[in-house]
C-alpha cells in the first residue's frame, strides 16, 4: 500500500452533493489506544481536477448501459471511479437508494471487463463481504442483472454456509470474479493453505453496511482478515459502503493499514453523498390515552391500522420478538377488511421468512410487523411508510429503519413513531429532533478483542507456519489491534497454544510447536478439524426448534408425530415453560406440550389472549445522544406544551409534587409505600447501566443496613426497595448519597459482584466459545448428555479462584464493560452527577415515578439470589409434609 | 424478589443438615459430601481429578485448575468433620493417565489431607486402577454397616447401598423459574450421591437410567444450594 501522498482538500466537485476528501494524516500525534479518530486534514498539493468526461471514464458498454436506462452515473459513483484509478481506498457514505452497491462494484467491473491485469493465481478479482447472506444473496441478484444487460463477461457467485459444500470446494481452485460473501467465509477461506494463491489477484474489497459491522467483534475479526489479506495480494484496494454515522473516521481508518500507529492514524478517502429530502417523522396521538408503562402500544392499534390501509406497503418496526408477536396478533384482531398483514423476525423459519420477503417483493403485502431482522440494506418493495412502534431507542437506528422506506432519494421518507407510555413521548420527540438536525449516534470506539484474535491466530497457524514478529506486525496494521502490546499478543499466542495458565501443565499438550525459522505450527491435523468448527463470532444462546404437534391431551410423552417447525426459541426460554403454558409465537397462540431432544412441541391453543410470557430477545438500551435530548426536555418547561396533553400534565404535577431535574443533575426520590420505603434515581442511562447500578446499590444499602428487598430497571429509572426507612437514614445522615453513588462503587462491590454475577457468566462462555476454549454446540446436532460437557460457569469460578489474571478473564471483563453490564456508561454517569445530586422527599410516590414501579412484577426483578427459590420449593415440601396446603 | 438470607433469620450455618440413609443417621453438605457420624467417616463420589487435562490432551484447554479445586474443597471438609476415614467413590481420576498427570504440587496436598486417617479409593469405570502414587486402600467396594458402599448402583439388588456414578441432577421449576443443580437422590434402599469434583456436570434424575434404580417407590431429593441443601417435592421437578 502506497504512503498517502497528498493531502489537500480537493477544489469542490461540481456537484453539491458529493464531497471528496484526500486521505490524511491525524498529525503525527501519539494515537492513544481509543481515542476518538479526529481527522485533522493536512494539505500538501493539489490533485489533478477531474475533467474526465463520463464517455471516456466508462467503457461503452457500459455507457450504453447508462444511455438505455436513461440514467447519468451519479457524481459519486465517477468520484469512486477516479480514486480506484488511483488506487486509493475509499469510504463511501450515502443513504440508501443512492447507487451506493452499484458505485462499489463500478470500478471493478470496468476493470475486469478491461482485462488488464496478468493473472498470476486463481484469478479471484473482487471480494465483496457483507454482514448478512442475506444481502450477499440480494447484491448478487441486482449485480448479475446489470451484468447481463451490459452484456459484460464476469462471474459472480455468492459463498455462504449454505453454499453447497462441492462448490465452495470448486471456488478454492476456480473462484469467480467477484465473490460477495461473509466475514466467516473469509476467515475459513484465509486459514486454508491455499490461501495465497486463491488471493493473489485480489484487487478490490468492498465492505458492504460497514457501520454495522465495524464495531462488534464481527468488526474486529474482519479487519484481522483485511491485514491478512493485504499481506497476500498488497496492492489491494478497499472499498466501505456505509450509512450516514457520528464518526467516519473509524471506518476510514478500519479501511487502510495502520502502518505506524504509535505516530499517526492514517485514513482512506471519504465520499459523502448527502441525504435527499428530509424524512417526515410523526409522533402518533391515538384517540385512547397514552398508558404509563409497557412497549407494545397496544392503545394506538387501531389508528396503525388506519395508517396501513393509507400506504401501499408499510414496514412496523418493534425492538424485541416478542413485541413483534404481540403487534401482529393485535392487528390482526383489528383487521377487519384482512389487508395482508404478515410477521417477519429472526427466530422465524427460514423458509417462512423467505416467502414473507418473496410476497413482499412481489406487491401482495400492504405491512409486515419486523425486528431488526429488515434492518440491512435488503431491498424487499416498494415500501412507502415506515412505523416504529415503541422509542426507536437511537437515532442511528431510526434513521437506518426509515430508510427502509420510499428508495427515491428526491421524495421524502414517511414515518410515524408511536410512543409505548409517556417517557417514550419523549424519546420519540428526541428521536425526532435528532433526525431534524440528521444528528447520529456515537458509537463507542473500541479496542480489539482479545478472544477475537486468539481465533485469528490460530486460523493463520492452520494457514501455514507463521513468524509470530510479522504476524504481530500484520495484527496491529489493523485500527482495532493498532494499540495491542507484544505482551498481549504473546499472552494470546500463549493462550492458544496451551491454555495461557499461571499453571504451565499443558506445555507437553500444546496446539502450537515450534517449526523452522522460530515460526509456529499446529501440533496436529486435528486441530485444523476443530478451528473451522468453531469459527466465527456469533455465539447463540442454545435454540430449540419449535413443531407444531396435534394436540390430543392424554397421556405426556406420548410420541406425536411431528408437524411443521414454526422456528426457534431460547433453551432457557422454554425451560421456564410447564405444559399448558400459552404464548406467542409465529403470529399464533400455542400451548406448551414439553421438551423432546432438540424441539419443543407445541400445540395450537383455543384461548384468544395468551399469557404473554416476557422474552426479551433483543432489547436495545436506549442511546446516550437521545437520553441526552430526553433530559435536556425534561428540564424546560417551555416545551412541554408541545407535547400530548397527558404527558404535558403528568410533567407539570410532577412540578407540584416533587422536581424536575435540571439536565445535567439526577434526581433521587425517596418515599414510603405499602410497608416499603423506595428510592427511586433517574440517571436515564439505559436498561444496561440501571441493572448494574441497581445491583451494586442494593449492596451497598445492605451494608448500611437499609434492608434492601430488590430493584427494578428500565431505560429512564430504577427504584429500589427496603425495609429500612431510606429516607430517615438520609435525614439522620446515618446514608450519604453522595456516598452511595460515588464512583467507588466500581471498585471492590463491583468485583464482589462480578464473581457470582449471572449476566457476567454469560459474557465469560460467549468469550470462551470465541476463543476456543470451549467448543461451539452445533446447531441440529443432539444434545449430549449432560454430564459430559463442562459448563462455562464452572470454569469461570475456577479461573476467578485460582488463575484471575487469566487471559480469557480480561476478555470477559472488557466485554462487559460496554456490553451487559454497560460499566462503561455507568462510570461516566457517576462522574457526571458528582455533587450534582437533587434528593426529594417525598410522602407518595412521584408522577415520574409512577413507570418503573409499575414494572414491578413486569420485569425481572433482579437482585433475585437463586437459592431462595429453592427455600421456598423446600418450605413448599415442609407444608406438604405437615399438611398445610392452604397457603 | 430477594428473600432473606440464612444469616438474616439468625442461622449462620445452613451448609449441611441431618439426613437418613438406610435407616442410618447421616449428615449431608451442600458440596455434595455425606458424613457418617457413627462411623466417623466421609464419603464423596465422583471426584474426577485432572478432567481438565484429560481434555487438553486432546487439545481443548481446559483451565488445570480442577484437581487443586477439588481437593481444596475436601480440605475443607476434612478440617470441618476430621473423619477417621474418607472414602472416594469411585471415578476418584477422569482417567488412567490422570495419576500420572497430577501436578507435585496436587500430589504433595493430597497426601497432607491423607495423614492421620485411612483413605479408601473405590474404583470406577473411570478408573478400575488407582495409581500407587496416590496411596490409600484400593476395592472394589466396601460393606460398612450393612450398607455397601460403591460406585455404581446395582439396580434391583435388595441390600442398601450409597453410590455414585451418575451425577444425579435436578431441576426445579417454580415461582416461573427454572434451576437447575446437582442433588442427592435417594430412597430407602439407596442413595446415589451427586459428583464432587470441580469440572463435572450432572444428569437429571428423571432420566430413564434412574428409573431401573428408583422405580415408582417415591424419592427423596436435596438440591445442592450456594448456602445449603434443600429437600425439594419430586413433583416440582422437571426433564430437561
Amino acid at each position: 500500500m502506497p504512503k498517502p501522498k497528498l493531502n489537500v482538500p480537493r477544489k469542490p466537485t461540481k456537484n453539491p452533493e458529493t464531497t471528496t476528501r484526500q486521505s490524511v494524516k491525524a498529525g503525527a500525534r501519539k494515537a492513544p489506544r481509543n481515542a476518538a479518530l479526529v481527522a485533522t486534514t493536512v494539505a500538501k498539493k493539489t490533485r489533478r481536477t477531474r475533467s474526465t468526461a463520463e464517455s471516456e471514464t466508462l467503457p461503452p458498454e457500459i455507457a450504453a448501459w447508462f444511455t438505455r436506462r436513461g440514467w447519468k452515473p451519479r457524481p459519486h459513483q465517477l468520484a469512486l471511479l477516479d480514486a480506484a484509478r488511483e488506487r486509493r481506498s475509499t469510504l463511501l457514505i450515502a443513504p440508501t437508494g443512492a447507487g451506493k452497491t452499484l458505485a462499489g462494484f463500478l470500478p471493478s467491473l470496468i476493470s475486469i471487463h478491461n482485462g488488464q491485469k496478468k493473472k498470476i493465481g486463481a484469478g479471484l478479482f473482487t471480494l465483496y463481504i457483507s454482514p448478512l447472506k442475506a444481502l450477499a444473496a440480494d447484491v448478487e441478484r441486482n449485480l448479475t442483472h446489470p451484468i447481463e444487460e451490459m452484456g459484460l463477461k464476469v462471474r459472480t457467485e455468492t459463498r455462504t454456509g449454505d453454499t453447497s459444500l462441492a462448490r465452495r470446494q470448486r471456488q478454492r481452485v476456480k473462484p469467480p470474479h467477484i465473490l460477495l460473501t461473509t466475514p466467516e467465509q473469509v476467515a475459513l477461506l484465509l486459514s486454508h493453505p491455499d490461501a495465497p494463491y486463491l488471493f493473489a489477484d485480489l484487487d478490490t474489497i468492498i465492505l458492504d453496511e460497514l457501520h454495522a459491522l465495524a464495531a462488534s467483534k464481527r468488526g474486529d475479526l474482519l479487519a484481522l482478515d483485511l491485514a491478512r489479506l493485504r499481506k497476500l495480494a498488497p496492492d489491494v484496494m478497499t472499498i466501505g459502503l456505509s450509512a450516514t454515522v457520528a464518526r467516519p473516521s473509524e471506518l476510514r481508518g478500519y479501511l487502510v493499514p495502520q502502518t505506524d500507529p504509535e505516530a499517526e492514524t492514517r485514513l482512506a478517502e471519504i465520499v459523502t453523498v448527502k441525504g435527499g429530502a428530509k424524512p417526515v417523522i410523526e409522533i402518533l396521538e391515538a384517540e385512547n390515552e397514552i398508558p404509563w408503562t409497557g412497549h407494545t402500544a397496544r392503545y394506538a392499534m387501531r389508528e396503525v391500522l388506519e395508517a396501513i390501509g393509507r400506504h401501499k406497503l408499510s414496514l412496523i418496526f418493534v425492538n424485541t420478538r416478542m413485541q413483534a408477536e404481540f403487534a401482529f396478533q393485535e392487528l390482526w384482531r383489528l383487521n377487519d377488511d384482512n389487508l395482508p398483514i404478515a410477521l417477519h423476525h429472526g427466530s422465524l423459519e427460514a423458509a417462512q421468512r423467505k416467502k414473507v420477503e418473496a410476497a413482499m417483493a412481489a406487491g401482495k403485502l400492504r405491512a409486515v410487523v419486523a425486528t431488526s431482522t429488515l434492518d440491512l440494506g435488503i431491498d424487499w418493495g416498494d415500501v412507502d411508510l415506515v412505523i416504529h412502534l415503541g422509542a426507536p431507542k437511537g437515532a442511528s437506528r431510526l434513521l437506518q429503519r426509515i430508510g427502509r422506506s420510499n428508495h427515491r432519494l428526491d421524495e421524502p421518507s414517511q414515518a410515524i413513531l408511536v410512543p409505548g407510555n409517556r417517557f417514550e413521548v419523549l424519546e420519540c420527540r428526541a428521536a425526532q429532533q435528532a433526525a431534524e438536525a440528521g444528528d447520529q449516534d456515537a458509537t463507542l470506539s473500541r479496542s480489539g478483542a482479545l478472544d477475537v484474535l486468539a481465533q485469528h491466530v490460530l486460523g493463520m497457524a492452520c494457514q501455514a507456519p507463521f513468524d509470530p514478529h510479522a504476524l504481530f506486525d500484520e495484527v496491529r496494521s489493523a485500527l482495532p489491534y493498532a494499540g495491542l502490546t507484544r505482551t498481549q499478543f504473546d499472552r494470546t499466542v500463549e493462550f492458544v497454544s496451551t491454555g495461557g495458565y499461571a499453571l504451565k501443565s499443558y506445555e507437553r499438550f500444546a496446539k502450537l510447536r515450534p517449526a523452522e525459522n522460530g515460526k509456529l505450527r499446529v501440533a496436529h491435523p486435528r486441530i485444523v478439524q476443530q478451528y473451522r468448527l468453531n469459527i466465527g463470532t456469533i455465539v447463540d444462546a442454545p435454540h430449540l426448534k419449535v413443531r407444531l404437534v396435534s394436540s390430543r391431551g392424554g397421556k405426556k410423552n406420548i410420541a406425536r408425530i411431528g408437524g411443521r417447525v414454526l422456528g426457534e426459541i431460547e433453551e432457557y426460554f422454554a425451560e421456564q415453560l410447564t405444559p399448558g403454558d400459552t404464548f406467542v409465537f409465529a403470529g399464533q397462540v400455542l400451548r406448551f406440550e414439553g421438551i423432546r431432544d432438540t424441539e419443543v412441541f407445541v400445540s395450537r391453543a383455543a384461548a384468544e389472549d395468551p399469557m404473554v410470557p416476557s422474552y426479551d430477545g433483543g432489547k436495545f438500551p436506549l442511546s446516550t445522544h437521545l437520553a441526552g435530548r430526553v433530559r435536556a426536555m425534561l428540564a424546560n418547561p417551555s416545551v412541554w406544551s408541545a407535547l400530548p396533553n397527558p404527558v404535558a400534565n403528568w410533567l407539570e404535577l410532577q412540578t407540584e409534587r416533587s422536581v424536575v431535574p435540571a439536565p445535567d443533575e439526577v434526581l433521587i426520590e425517596t418515599f414510603p409505600r405499602g410497608n416499603r420505603h423506595f428510592l427511586v434515581a433517574y440517571p436515564f442511562e439505559g436498561r444496561l447501566a440501571h441493572q448494574t447500578l441497581g445491583m451494586l446499590l442494593t449492596r451497598r444499602l445492605d451494608r448500611i443496613g437499609a434492608n434492601p428487598v430488590g430493584f427494578v430497571a428500565n431505560d429512564y429509572a430504577l427504584a429500589v426497595w427496603a425495609r429500612g426507612d431510606i429516607s430517615n437514614l438520609i435525614s439522620e445522615g446515618r446514608l450519604s448519597l453522595a456516598k452511595l453513588f460515588d464512583e467507588d462503587m466500581l471498585g471492590d462491590d463491583l468485583d464482589a459482584w462480578l464473581a457470582e454475577s449471572a449476566l457476567m457468566k454469560r459474557t465469560f462462555r460467549l468469550a470462551a466459545v470465541i476463543a476456543g476454549l470451549i467448543e461451539r454446540r452445533h446447531p441440529g446436532k443432539v444434545k449430549s448428555g449432560r454430564q459430559v460437557t463442562i459448563s462455562t460457569d464452572l470454569i469461570y469460578d475456577v479461573l476467578r479462584r485460582h488463575d484471575p489474571g487469566h487471559l480469557l478473564l480480561e476478555a470477559a471483563w472488557a466485554d462487559a464493560a460496554t456490553g451487559l453490564l454497560d460499566i462503561k456508561r455507568l462510570g461516566t454517569f457517576l462522574s457526571r452527577i458528582k455533587e450534582r445530586i437533587r434528593h426529594q422527599t417525598l410522602d407518595h410516590v412521584s408522577p415520574l415515578a409512577v413507570p418503573v414501579l409499575l414494572e414491578i412484577g413486569v420485569e425481572l426483578v433482579y437482585g433475585q439470589d437463586r437459592d431462595a427459590i429453592l427455600r421456598d420449593a423446600a418450605d413448599e415440601l415442609i407444608r406438604e409434609a405437615t399438611g398445610d396446603m392452604r397457603t | 424478589m430477594n428473600m432473606l438470607k440464612p444469616e438474616r433469620i439468625g442461622l449462620d450455618d445452613f451448609a449441611d443438615q441431618p439426613v437418613h440413609v438406610c435407616g442410618k443417621a447421616f449428615v449431608a453438605h451442600k458440596s455434595g459430601a455425606l458424613f457418617w457420624p457413627a462411623e466417623q467417616a466421609l464419603i464423596v463420589s465422583d471426584l474426577h481429578l485432572e478432567k481438565g487435562s484429560s481434555y487438553a490432551a486432546y487439545g481443548q484447554m481446559l483451565p488445570p485448575y480442577d484437581t487443586r479445586e477439588t481437593l481444596q474443597k475436601l480440605a475443607a471438609l476434612i478440617d470441618r468433620y476430621d473423619p477417621e476415614t474418607v472414602i472416594c467413590l469411585g471415578d476418584s481420576l477422569h482417567d488412567q493417565g490422570g495419576a500420572a498427570r497430577m501436578d507435585a504440587g496436587d500430589v504433595e496436598s493430597l497426601r497432607m489431607l491423607q495423614e492421620d486417617r485411612d483413605w479408601i479409593w473405590i474404583t470406577g469405570n473411570h478408573d478400575p486402577k488407582i495409581d500407587r502414587v496416590l496411596a490409600g486402600y484400593v476395592m472394589p467396594e466396601i460393606v460398612v454397616g450393612g450398607i455397601a458402599l460403591r460406585h455404581e448402583p446395582r439396580p434391583g439388588a435388595r441390600t442398601h447401598e450409597i453410590a455414585g456414578h451418575f451425577h444425579p441432577a435436578a431441576r426445579l421449576v417454580f415461582h416461573g423459574t427454572s434451576l437447575r443443580r446437582p442433588c442427592f437422590v435417594g430412597n430407602r434402599l439407596r442413595l446415589v450421591m451427586p459428583a464432587f469434583g470441580a469440572f463435572t456436570g450432572g444428569l437429571n434424575i428423571l432420566n430413564a437410567v434412574f428409573e431401573p434404580l428408583f422405580g415408582d417407590d417415591g424419592l427423596d431429593v436435596w438440591m445442592l444450594g450456594h448456602e445449603g441443601l434443600y429437600p425439594v417435592a419430586p413433583r416440582l421437578l422437571r426433564d430437561d
